[in-house]
């Protein structure tokens, strides 16, 4: 769709109600407004310590922008009540289809990952082996692979955790000890989550990192991550697309550095929009309105 | 001694007040409740009665005189979320409750019915700890207030249990119940009965393994904690636990009926109304969905005790009977609806029941002394299963309408918003009716959606919803009167929207209810002919009151407030216009014509002749 060109009455408008931190000449951001979880390691937490941190540094800098933050976790809430409002502007990784934003090219591909440490002699390579019938499998309850187990009629000996637990950190902390002190023989965790444990063991108990591939109908095990604006803002997705493409061997050596699994990414669409049919109601999950303050 | 104040959230915090410190032997505030439910002059528990059924024997305003009936007064109660549940009356004072709101904040007032225009006694406001937020389910409401031994007790959306003192609003203690950051939350009015606050937990989405606990009225301490699903010291059964049904499951269920240690996240959750029965010593609540949204990893097992109707000794915490409804729910069909007490002649003998309309679109009756099920009817049209068969107590699952992950399972009736949501009833003993509002809505659920939360992406399932008979309807409610000997509708009211007000029966055969776009009615009990009706200021989803003014004059009170989970589309403004709001952009709401019959509020109206 071409852009087009605010005429000068326009302009002055623009200016004096559009809350976006542009101006209206082709839309050149002035500073970048990121929607930071304050809590959330290895993705973000509020001392910038995250690897979604460090890419926001990056692509601030390649924007000539100054980075600030929206501080919010990222849970059901924040996109109605932060982004839209335009609290922030932008969440530096979401899973690309995600239809509560409009989302740039992915950048990155991860995958749910089976990790296991290496002294208890497995060979895992997928979920089809048969010695996950019984091994005891610690799992995020309502995730992909959680149901993949199940259709493999594996669920007697597999543990579910809850993707909320106490802060985030404790929520991967648990299962993650859980596995170290042989509670549970093998943990199927999210690629970043597991990928920045192992690199925090720091060789000290060498830990298997096994990637697994493709999904099965409805039930991907890998995702693609891009950066999410409000829907409607073209201007900004562009930008940053343009600044993720220029500093793309940057935020690959961060996401390396984090210990995330990468994969390629796809060629193809993974999720097309979902299509609503008028007269129906649409449920998933409920937002709610509540201004927002940064944590 | 001072009264200190505290505004942290600090569980298990003990504020005494000095006048508790030192007190005369404690009346149990049992035998202080069931006087003041006798009392038809006054409303003192949510369900009118520990029987639940909402029915007032009051008849000053009757058939005849209601079309005189007008506004006496009415009071803001400061919010904008959904105003669920209705104000006690005690001797002069009413005590009125606000939803949860923007600001993460909620009131609770006191005012004096002896004076003209009811002004404030006393105003307590609390914050919510924002962390509830983003976990609680569907709008930001609070189901209403408990009162006991001069105390209002009730359980915070954040799962904080408060006592306030009934004469000043000042906190005499307050405890955590459930803590958000696990996902737990509360949104149930929970029940006195003798010293103890019984209150349950919300948070069955998060795989939160749900239980219902007592605190001692007068510390907050607590007594027992008993879990819906687990190894059986955490149910607490009774020896002889279901006994007179031991095809219904008896111990080991809360652990074998799930695959490996899946009930560790089991959900059966109970945040519903609920009801008691004094001379048996019965406690009888419902419990929610099993804990993972997808049925698959569930499958092998009835996932016990989720979807269950429990009937609990409130002094020792201890289950006599539990009886399942939904075994391995595909549907979301949280079972935690009330369960109304009554007396009934079912095949020729007089017996005690309760009867619970179910979620699932069907209504249970069972003998409550030992949980024998005793009739099962669809009282709304049903396609998921075909019936309910007596003898095992199972529902005859109708196998095309399973759902799974990866697929569109299309055409399931009802919807998940359930044949009745946790709207209570109303059952009058004139009539031997139930006055229930009920949805007509049918449903595709399909498990397939990207999810995000905190870093980590998951699958979820989308539901689709429209309207009655696979979308050949075109009203989304009713309000129907039941009789459950016969097993069918004497009459029905067909409504725009869900009514999603809990009626009240009066002994003129009277009946009041609230609808979704704002009206508040009153019908006939015999045939459910229209008698009056009034536009308040905003959609009502609270229940009705009727009670005795200082002044010996019969009142009606309801809380008009439009919200909850058909209603949020006006309590949260998801515009029209905004594909991904959580009930879509152009969805039911839109087509039922809500957003342009009432916009959001809270006000207390009280009628009057």
């Amino acid at each position: 769709m071409s852009r087009r060109f605010a005429i000068a009455g326009g302009f002055v408008i623009a200016m004096i109600l559009s809350p976006f931190a542009w101006s209206a000449w082709g839309g050149h951001i002035t500073q970048l407004r990121a929607c930071g979880d304050p809590d959330n390691m290895p993705f973000s937490n509020k001392q910038s310590e995250g690897f979604e941190n460090k890419i926001a540094e990056v692509i601030a800098k390649e924007l000539k922008v100054d980075l600030t933050y929206f501080w919010w976790p990222h849970q059901r809430g924040l996109v109605r009540r932060a982004l839209r409002p335009e609290l922030c502007d932008v969440m530096i990784s979401i899973p690309q289809g995600w239809d509560q934003v409009l989302w740039t090219k992915p950048y990155y591909r991860s995958a749910y990952v089976i990790i296991y440490p290496k002294d208890r002699g497995f060979q895992i390579r997928s979920l089809d082996d048969p010695i996950l019938k019984r091994l005891k499998i610690g799992v995020y309850i309502n995730t992909p692979p959680a149901e993949a187990l199940a259709n493999r009629d594996i669920r007697t000996n597999v543990v579910g955790y809850s993707l909320l637990y106490g802060s985030q950190n404790e929520r991967s902390e648990k299962i993650l000890q859980d596995l170290m002190t042989g509670e549970i023989d093998v943990v199927i965790d999210w690629g970043p989550m597991a990928g920045y444990f192992v690199k925090r063991m720091n060789g000290t108990s060498p830990i298997e990192v096994v990637p697994l591939q493709g999904g099965e109908p409805g039930i991907p095990f890998t995702f693609e991550f891009s950066m999410g604006v409000k829907e409607g803002n073209t201007a900004l997705k562009v930008e940053l697309e343009q600044a993720i493409n220029r500093r793309h061997a940057e935020i690959r050596k961060i996401l390396e550095d984090y210990g995330v699994p990468l994969l390629p990414l796809l060629a193809r669409e993974q999720f097309p929009k979902v299509e609503e049919k008028p007269g129906e109601v649409f449920y998933r999950r409920f937002d709610r309105d509540d201004p927002l303050t940064s944590y | 001694m001072s009264v200190k104040r505290c505004t942290s959230l600090i569980g298990g915090l003990l504020i005494l007040v000095g006048s508790l410190v030192v007190t005369a032997p404690m009346v149990s505030a049992n035998d202080e409740i069931l006087k003041l439910q006798k009392d038809d002059g006054q409303w003192a528990i949510q369900g009118k009665n520990y029987a639940a059924t909402r029915y007032s024997n009051l008849n000053q305003i009757t058939p005849d005189n209601v079309k005189n009936l007008k506004v006496a007064w009415s009071f803001s109660l400061g919010t904008l979320n959904g105003q669920e549940g209705g104000p006690l009356v005690i001797g002069d004072t009413m005590y009125v409750h606000s939803s949860y709101s923007s600001g993460n904040s909620h009131n609770i007032y006191a005012l004096d019915l002896s004076k003209e225009g009811a002004p404030i006694k006393w105003k307590y406001a609390a914050k919510h700890d924002p962390k509830a937020v983003p976990v609680a389910c569907c709008d930001l409401v609070h189901r209403g207030l408990n009162y006991a031994n001069g105390k209002i007790l009730y359980q915070t959306l954040d799962g904080i249990v408060i006592a306030l003192d009934a004469k000043t609003g000042k906190e005499l203690w307050k405890t955590r119940n459930a803590d958000p950051s696990k996902g737990e939350t509360n949104t149930g009015v929970g029940m006195v009965i003798h010293d103890k606050f019984i209150v349950g937990v919300a948070g069955g989405e998060f795989g939160v393994r749900g239980w219902v606990a007592a605190y001692d009225v007068n510390t907050g301490k607590q007594i027992w904690k008993a879990r819906s699903a687990g190894p059986d010291e955490d149910l607490m059964l009774e020896k002889d636990f279901n006994a007179a049904n031991p095809h219904y499951g008896r111990f080991g269920e809360g652990t074998k009926s799930w695959p490996g240690e899946q009930w560790k996240t089991g959900g059966g959750t109970t945040w519903g109304y609920w009801s008691y029965d004094s001379d048996l010593n019965l406690l009888y609540y419902s419990t929610g969905n099993p804990g993972t949204w997808n049925p698959a990893p569930r499958k092998g097992g009835d996932n016990k005790w989720s979807m269950t109707i429990w009937a609990r000794n409130p002094d020792t915490g201890k289950a006599k009977w539990a009886y399942q409804m939904t075994p391995w729910d595909n549907w979301d069909y949280d079972g935690i609806n009330e369960s109304v007490l009554t007396d009934q002649t079912i095949g020729g003998k007089k017996l005690k029941v309760l009867t619970h309309f179910d979620r699932n679109g069907f209504v249970y009756t069972l003998d409550r002394t030992n949980g024998t099920l005793l009739k099962a009817d669809a009282f709304v049209y049903v396609n998921w299963a075909k019936g309910v068969d007596l003898k095992t107590g199972r529902p005859i699952v109708n196998e095309e309408k399973l759902t799974k992950q990866g697929a569109d399972t299309k055409n399931i009736c009802p919807c998940a918003m359930g044949g009745k949501n946790q709207v209570p009833v109303a059952y009058s003993p004139n009539t031997n009716l139930f006055y229930a509002a009920v949805n007509n809505m049918c449903m595709n659920y399909e498990g397939v959606l990207v999810q995000y939360t905190a870093g980590a992406p998951y699958v979820g399932a989308n539901v689709l919803m429209f309207n009655g008979h696979e979308g050949k309807d075109n009203w989304w409610g009713d309000v129907i009167a039941w009789d459950v000997a016969k097993g069918k509708r004497v009459w029905e009211i067909k409504e725009q929207q869900p009514p999603w007000s809990g009626p009240v029966a009066t002994a003129s055969n009277v009946v009041f209810y609230g609808t979704m776009d704002g009206w508040f009615k009153a019908v006939d009990a015999t045939s459910g002919k229209l008698l009056w009706k009034h536009k308040v200021g905003s959609g009502i989803i609270g229940n009705p009151i009727t009670y005795k003014g200082p002044d010996g004059k019969q009142y009606v009170a309801v809380y008009s407030g439009v919200g909850g989970w058909f209603g949020a589309t006006v309590s949260l403004d998801l515009p029209p216009d905004d594909p991904t709001a959580a009930l879509g952009g152009v969805n039911a709401a839109y087509l039922s014509k809500l957003p342009m019959a009432t916009s959001k509020g809270g006000t207390l109206y009280v009628f009057g002749l």
